[in-house]
């Protein structure tokens, strides 16, 4: 029978941080050494062969390259539509909602590097999205925020805002798609293995 | 099926409005038609069968749809589940989703510093009588993942392979499940966007940009 993994002694972090943190995996890998050629491809990225949470993806090939690929468009085509680091706090909106602590530190340092407001960046992760920023950022939040609830609460007041904000037709698929993405990836990172302090 | 699936459910149609902003988007938008081929139409399903794949579908649809207000998308994973199933899994389905709906996400934290901003919430336990193990195991894995995700444990994962799960199988169940409240949340932004008035501004932005297409050929 497959063997899932737990780590008793691993150095957990003790909130949302926008820290550089490591991921453990529960469920095994593919060894390194053992991807197949269809796995290596689907990474995409072929230094993500030493990370275990894509060699773990690369089980089911065909869905891991998709979903980087779904990824890779909606967060870096700077064609039109938002900025990135508003997508990227759309994604790290989305993550402090459902509990990802380790998503949440990818996506806030990315939308922190980007945008150089890292002291508003860490309001969202220290209060949650309800803290109160500036219009248009307290419109992101909350949009993304409406768009993780489950059954989704994200309705034509979000829209409204987020064009009376200076959002057009492209920003707004640009932060609906983000925050529909992060309730994909934090799925994933929350139930195959945990963070870890590094 | 060469149909988008998102265009499908969102009910876009050719050269309409929407369709012309999902497209600024191209390689997001034939991914995740990639990503439904790949989880719901596989060539090679392995070792998890399609109507297995079908009944966590609609399952995932019905849990996210708010009670008694049945969407486009869960008739859509219903009828998929209906045509391929064996008689009484589609109402086994339907019944575990009724018992298991619940407004997410919730859970409790690990982490020291967040465990008061723990919700509580319902742990699904699926009926067997019908579906059989293997498949109400991969039910209530999928009730944890879109309800209460940061509830998930080792543990979880350990009632999987208890019920036959091997790792394969185990990530494209849970790439399938997490895929989908992708997909079903997009489909539900785009059709509120769609609900919504035009951007004004969006003609002259066309036409700029089809002006400075022009002046660089």
């Amino acid at each position: 029978m497959t063997t899932i993994t737990d780590y008793p002694a691993l150095r957990r972090p003790d909130a949302f941080t926008q820290r550089s943190l490591g991921w453990v995996p529960w469920a095994p890998p593919v060894p390194e050494a053992e991807l197949t050629a269809a796995q290596r491809d689907s990474l995409v990225e072929p230094d993500r062969a030493t990370n275990p949470y894509f060699r773990l993806l690369a089980r089911d090939p065909e869905a891991l390259r998709a979903r980087t690929l779904t990824d890779l468009d909606i967060f870096h085509n700077d064609d039109g539509g938002t900025p990135r680091w508003e997508r990227e706090l759309a994604a790290a909106a989305a993550s402090r909602v459902n509990g990802c602590v380790f998503c949440a530190s990818v996506h806030a340092r990315a939308a922190s590097r980007l945008s150089g407001r890292g002291d508003d960046v860490q309001r969202l992760l220290d209060e949650g999205v309800g803290a109160r920023v500036d219009e248009r950022w307290d419109a992101i939040a909350d949009a993304a925020a409406a768009l993780t609830a489950t059954p989704a609460a994200f309705g034509a007041e979000h829209v409204e805002r987020l064009r009376a904000a200076g959002l057009d037709d492209v920003g707004l698929l640009d932060q609906i798609s983000g925050a529909a993405f992060f309730n994909w990836a934090n799925r994933l990172m929350l139930s195959l293995g945990e963070p870890e302090v590094v | 099926m060469s149909h988008d699936i998102i265009d499908h459910l969102a009910e876009i149609t050719a050269g309409s409005r929407l369709d012309t902003i999902r497209r600024a988007r191209p390689d997001a938008r034939e991914n995740a038609q990639q990503s439904f081929l790949a989880l719901l139409e596989p060539a090679d399903p392995g070792e998890l069968p399609l109507g297995d794949r079908y009944a966590v579908a609609a399952y995932v649809a019905l849990l996210h749809d708010a009670q008694g207000a049945p969407t486009r998308s869960s008739a859509f994973y219903l009828e998929l589940l209906d045509d391929a199933a064996a008689p009484g899994v589609t109402a086994s389905v339907r019944r575990a989703a009724d018992a298991g709906r619940a407004s997410g996400p919730y859970g409790g934290y690990r982490e020291p510093a967040l465990q008061r901003e723990a919700v509580a919430g319902p742990v699904a336990r699926v009926d067997r009588s019908v579906l059989g193990e293997r498949l109400a195991a991969a039910l209530e894995h999928a009730h944890l993942l879109v309800l209460h995700p940061r509830d998930a444990r080792p543990e979880a994962l350990r009632a999987l392979t208890a019920a036959g799960w091997g790792p394969d199988a185990l990530v494209s169940l849970s790439q399938l499940v997490a895929f989908l409240s992708f997909q079903l949340r997009l489909v539900h932004g785009l059709r509120v966007l769609a609900a919504t008035a035009a951007d004004t501004t969006a003609d002259a932005t066309t036409a700029s940009a089809t002006e400075l297409e022009e002046a660089r050929a």
